[in-house]
């Protein structure tokens, strides 16, 4: 089952709408709440992660029977030092950004504790592009 | 909890029942269905909120109850009732010519339930307090419980474990009335329910084995018996009989009635449809941190119940006036009066997750019907009419791969395939004879429903 989103950049209302209508599917296939939460936690943050820094993208859902997928791509501007990025507290958030409650420096990090399998591409100029799965 | 019926407080009165859509669509779980022309109620996914109750326009839904004559079978009658009754009558009633009206309606000792209030307020602050889950959220409201029951599952453990105010006023009166050497089959209680919620968990409690209630009363019953003998001035004074009701208790099933004692690390929700959207954020992990979240699935709390007669913030400003006559929970001795048992009683069982909205137990098959729903919903027109029987285009496309329905329910589906020649006019009439009934579209000018309804 494929699930596909667009994520307009700086549209802070519409983050958490991928989250939402995956939980409800996660719920309908009576996956271990605990699981579900990891899940909808890692997509919220990624959510946020788009809406946040990136001109925009796309995330792309896909649920097997043990699992689910998550691509989420970006088109820009892309991370220059992923090592630092992954650290808890680091942020290159603006101003404004923080001023919403956002940009703490726990996204990519918070991604990765909550998932089981964690990947994060990413060039400067081009975008980044995060996977991750979570099995049931 | 140990051999769960499914009983359910509403009923559908076929007779009344019209066959219109505005239960099926108030309900908060998609619990009804249109079949024959009458409303059919889901036992899994109800929880008694009484919305359809609600939205009914011809009164269609009841709620099983017991009539005063069951009175007659017990020696000592006790009547419990909540706090939100006083509330039901004009101030020239005084609680005092009430509380004489019990008396002359046969009741032998009369309970205000929020009486042994100031003991659950210390259980559930212990239990907030021990509590690795938070918030922990009342389990006041039954209809509530039952929704994260079904549809939250992963906050169950966030339910404070303590029971209703109802059964503890119940085993308080027993005891009470055992001390003075009654014996428990001489009495009779009988609860007065503001509500189907409350009425549904007295049958079926929830994290109680049994319940200590032998008798169920609406409020609305009980309002019109009331009304009948109501003097006009106060002859005895029954003072004594609230000597233990507290300002607490008054206030305990309004808006903020709980949440209050946890001050400003709580929070109060009224109304299923904004207690849905709480808890979805709560399972999200998008509520701030608090201790206590009390929520109520009527709006105004128990002041709107349904099986209320009065106006709901009329209701709430008159008990709030009333309760400042009384005083703090914390100025009054309850332990000098309640008695031993009471203390072990207050736990409640385990609330265990019921999951009713899943698509089938086996993960790979509910995954085949999703993508079979998806499919579907490509084929559905998106208006959510309610036309085929069920709320909105995705509930018909899911009772489709549950084998509930099929694709010619949809009254747009059908003209397709009508223009297709797919399938014939007597065809697609037996469909719409199947969830309305036969003769329903027939002309008939003293036909219910569809006259100013909505206003």
């Amino acid at each position: 089952m494929k699930l596909e989103f667009e994520i307009v950049s700086g549209d802070f209302s519409m983050a958490g709408k991928a989250s939402s209508q995956i939980k409800k599917k996660l719920k309908q296939l009576q996956v271990d709440p605990k699981v579900i939460k990891r899940i909808v936690v890692a997509i919220y943050e990624a959510e946020v992660n788009v809406v946040a820094h990136s001109v925009g993208g796309k995330m792309v859902a896909e649920i097997d029977g043990n699992g689910i997928n998550v691509e989420v791509k970006d088109a820009g501007p892309g991370i220059a030092d992923i090592t630092k990025a992954m650290q808890k507290g680091f942020s290159t958030a603006s101003k404004a950004v923080r001023n919403m409650g956002f940009g703490a420096g726990m996204g990519l990090p918070n991604i990765k504790k909550n998932t089981d399998e964690f990947n994060i591409e990413s060039e400067v100029g081009i975008g980044t592009t995060l996977t991750f799965r979570n099995n049931f | 909890m140990k051999n769960v019926e499914k009983y359910h407080a509403i009923k559908v009165d076929k007779q009344k029942c019209m066959g219109c859509t505005h239960c099926m669509k108030a309900c908060p779980t998609e619990a009804i269905r249109i079949r024959g022309g009458v409303a059919k109620i889901n036992a899994d996914r109800c929880v008694d909120c009484g919305n359809c109750l609600r939205a009914c326009p011809v009164d269609a839904f009841y709620v099983e109850h017991d009539s005063l004559e069951q009175l007659n079978k017990y020696k000592y009658r006790v009547v419990l009732f909540p706090s939100v009754l006083i509330g039901q009558f004009p101030e020239i009633y005084s609680e005092g010519k009430i509380y004489e009206a019990l008396l002359k309606l046969g009741f032998t000792h009369i309970f205000e339930v929020e009486q042994p209030i100031g003991l659950l307020i210390n259980e559930i602050k212990q239990e907030v307090e021990k509590a690795t889950h938070k918030p922990m959220i009342s389990s006041f409201c039954p209809a509530i419980v039952r929704l994260i029951q079904s549809r939250y599952p992963s906050l169950v453990d966030n339910i404070v474990p303590v029971k209703a105010p109802h059964d503890l006023a119940a085993c308080h009166a027993i005891e009470l009335l055992s001390k003075e050497g009654v014996k428990r089959e001489e009495i009779g209680t009988f609860y007065v329910s503001p509500c189907s919620a409350k009425m549904a968990a007295v049958k079926r409690p929830l994290g109680e084995e049994v319940s200590a209630v032998d008798g169920l009363i609406k409020m609305s019953d009980l309002y019109n018996h009331i009304m009948r003998v109501i003097d006009k001035s106060e002859k005895t004074d029954t003072a004594p009989l609230r000597k233990n009701l507290t300002l607490d208790g008054i206030l305990w099933s309004l808006p903020r009635g709980e949440a209050r004692h946890f001050k400003r690390n709580s929070m109060a929700v009224d109304g299923i449809h904004n207690v849905v959207k709480i808890l979805e954020r709560m399972e999200n992990d998008e509520v701030p941190v608090l201790d206590f979240l009390e929520l109520k699935s009527c709006h105004q709390g128990c002041a709107g119940g349904i099986l209320l007669t009065g106006n709901r913030f009329l209701t709430v400003e008159r008990l709030q006036k009333r309760s400042k006559r009384y005083p703090h929970a914390s100025s009054i001795d309850i332990s000098a009066v309640s008695c031993l048992g009471i203390k072990d009683k207050m736990k409640a069982d385990a609330i265990e997750p019921r999951y009713v909205f899943a698509l089938d137990t086996d993960r790979l098959k509910a995954l085949e019907k999703m993508r079979k729903v998806d499919r579907i919903l490509c084929q559905l027109p998106g208006i959510d009419c309610g036309s085929c029987g069920a709320p909105n285009c995705h509930a018909l496309a899911e009772d489709m791969v549950q084998g509930k329905a099929k694709m010619t329910d949809c009254i747009f589906l059908q003209n397709r395939y009508l223009n297709e020649t797919k399938i014939t006019i007597e065809k697609a009439t037996k469909n719409l004879e199947k969830a309305w009934g036969k003769n329903r579209f027939d002309a008939d000018c003293n036909k219910k429903g569809g006259r100013n309804e909505g206003f």
